[in-house]
């Protein structure tokens, strides 16, 4: 479901190069992609989303070859077949929480169907930001931000998850209550986790290590 | 749920209440006073047309050409005086002058001239009969639609006149008139008439059983029609030696209209100049919306937005401000148009109140909103080279 294998990528012609290792991720697998400031991670992150082009090997994700796809397609394709969960919650701040969960469908299909709006009532109410669904993000607590965040990844079933940093400012509870949601509400999805975070290791034994990149 | 392109430019609209509404304000009231200027010449150059129908000249006293002209066509001005009745006949004799039409009037009713004419007046106008009839003995009246609709006046009423042109201090209740027909709305001057006899205004002045001497009548002014195009160059020089002056309508209204022009070049610079400005502050809004919103932009992007979903985005958002600020432009200068009717109603008992949108409105409104497109449509090419992945690195 997700494949890497020899993939290079430089900023412009003078920024450094990048070498990532090779691996693999299976449909419904769990993965831990872990480095510390500097590996990488981002940058990572960003190929495997089609949103930076890699400048050598393979990037499969999904059944796509991202390097052989077109922005356009890429564009689309990320509404339909990825959940992003960013390390923060960015929101159209003009769009009630519903709005902004049903926004990848508009994006994508140019409508929201009636089975989108239940799944949604049911996912808001197992993730407690139900009560929440009319109001405006910037009326949102952090939390409620994060979960509706979660929510959006994952409300259009995506084959798969990337969440960035999702646990970086939270506490041993908190971390592991918001990746209690995640792997519960991605249950069907492959789930790949980028961190520095140590405390996910003992969480998911799929774990790519980034290093330092010193090119 | 409606979530459509243009639900959610409406929403991001309404998101920036002030720099909506300052945009919409610059546009509207730009477009307002552009619109409110051509409704304005529009219907006072019509209104002028109208009136000015075939008079060729204007025989009165002399004085000011342009104060005969606004007083004994177009009825908004004090005339120049009197002049007598035997001396403008010889006038209407020169064979150059194929027609005149008298007018005596210093008296009025409510604020409505009362004017002694002859029927060719009316039928000058071409105005019908929708009651009664025209006057015929003195103290007949025949009133003008307005005056009817105005004032509640009907067939069978009677009146006193007041002297003057505007004043109801000095009432003749020695004499009473009274109303023996009313006309059809004609949309020219008459409409705002008491048309009665000459006679009727030599006699509300004589005293009881005193016949005014002939030699003595005096009137107005008459409308003369010319049946030589040379008569615009030979009847002046006949007057020279009397008090007499002829004036013609045509030069003086496009004299006036020249005059006003430069007020209302002015004024219509200034409204292009505030339009200018909205739609600078059109483009400045959808400017500052890519700066502000990049991240909400890059958003929608790793969501399934292509970059030509975001460009249309921020191309409706222009033009939903430029369709709006449009709409209230046209909107102001109708409310505009409302205040100004109603002012020279009352002053001048024109009807300024036609709203219709004209063609030239519809092409500023067409050219106001294709500017407004444009204004958007330049900043949100940058929406086109959004780089996603730097722009959530910086968030």
């Amino acid at each position: 479901m997700v494949k890497v294998e020899g993939v290079q990528f430089q900023y412009g012609a003078e920024g450094p190069r990048m070498d990532f290792p090779d691996f693999a991720c299976a449909q419904g697998e769990r993965m831990l992609l872990l480095g510390q400031s500097g590996t990488g991670k981002t940058t990572l992150l960003h190929v495997l989303c089609g949103m930076l082009r890699a400048q050598a090997g393979t990037v499969e994700v999904a059944g796509r070859d991202l390097r052989a796809s077109s922005d356009r397609d890429l564009d689309v394709w990320r509404g339909q077949e990825l959940g992003i969960v960013f390390q923060r919650a960015h929101f159209v701040q003009s769009l009630s929480l519903e709005e902004n969960l049903a926004l990848p469908h508009q994006l994508t299909q140019g409508r929201v169907p009636a089975e989108v709006l239940e799944r949604m009532a049911s996912m808001l109410d197992r993730l407690g930001i139900a009560h929440r669904a009319q109001a405006r993000p910037h009326e949102l607590s952090v939390g409620e931000q994060q979960r509706a965040s979660i929510a959006r990844a994952l409300l259009h079933q995506p084959k798969v998850v990337f969440a960035d940093e999702p646990t970086s400012a939270l506490d041993d509870e908190n971390a592991a209550a918001v990746m209690d949601i995640l792997d519960r509400e991605a249950a069907d999805a492959t789930l790949v986790v980028v961190t520095h975070d140590q405390r996910l290791k003992d969480r998911y034994p799929h774990c790519v290590t980034l290093q330092r990149q010193d090119t | 749920m409606r979530l459509g392109l243009l639900y959610q430019a409406w929403q991001n609209l309404k998101a920036k209440p002030l720099q909506t509404a300052l945009s919409l304000a610059l546009l509207g009231f730009g477009v307002g006073m552009v619109s409110l200027m051509l409704l304005t010449e529009k219907q006072v150059n019509d209104a002028f047309e109208r009136n000015i129908k075939d008079i060729d000249l204007v025989l009165g006293a002399k004085g000011s050409p342009l104060q005969l002209i606004l007083a004994n066509v177009y009825h908004i001005d004090a005339p120049t005086g009197n002049i007598l009745q035997r001396e403008a006949e010889k006038v209407l004799k020169h064979p150059y002058i194929a027609s005149g039409i008298p007018l005596a009037y210093g008296d009025n009713h409510e604020g409505y001239r009362i004017v002694g004419t002859e029927h060719s007046y009316v039928d000058h106008y071409g105005v019908e009969v929708a009651e009664g009839r025209l006057w015929e003995a003195p103290f007949e009246v025949t009133l003008g639609a307005r005056v009817a609709a105005n004032l509640g006046m009907t067939l069978g009423d009677t009146f006193f006149s007041a002297h003057g042109l505007k004043d109801q201090t000095d009432i003749h209740t020695d004499k009473t008139f009274t109303v023996v027909g009313i006309l059809e709305p004609s949309g020219s001057v008459v409409d705002q008439l008491l048309l009665t006899p000459m006679a009727s205004i030599w006699n509300v002045h004589a005293h009881e059983g005193e016949v005014v001497d002939p030699a003595t009548r005096e009137i107005t002014a008459m409308l003369l029609k010319k049946r030589n195009p040379l008569a615009v160059l030979t009847i002046p020089n006949t007057l020279r030696d009397t008090n007499m002056q002829v004036a013609l309508p045509a030069i003086e209204v496009n004299r006036m209209t020249q005059q006003f022009g430069l007020g209302t070049s002015a004024l219509r610079a200034i409204a292009m100049l505030i339009m200018a400005l909205s739609f600078a502050s059109i483009f400045i809004s959808v400017l500052d919306n890519i700066r502000a919103r990049r991240h909400e932009l890059a958003l929608m992007r790793t969501m399934g937005g292509t970059p030509s979903t975001l460009y249309r985005l921020l191309l409706l958002e222009g033009g939903l401000l430029s369709v709006a600020g449009t709409t209230l432009g046209l909107i102001l200068s109708r409310v505009g148009m409302t205040v100004l009717g109603q002012v020279v109603e009352n002053q001048f008992h024109y009807d300024l109140s036609s709203m219709g949108i004209l063609s030239s409105e519809w092409a500023l409104a067409g050219a106001a909103v294709l500017v407004g497109l444009l204004a958007s449509a330049i900043p949100a090419r940058r929406s086109l080279r959004l780089d996603i992945s730097r722009t959530l690195s910086e968030a």
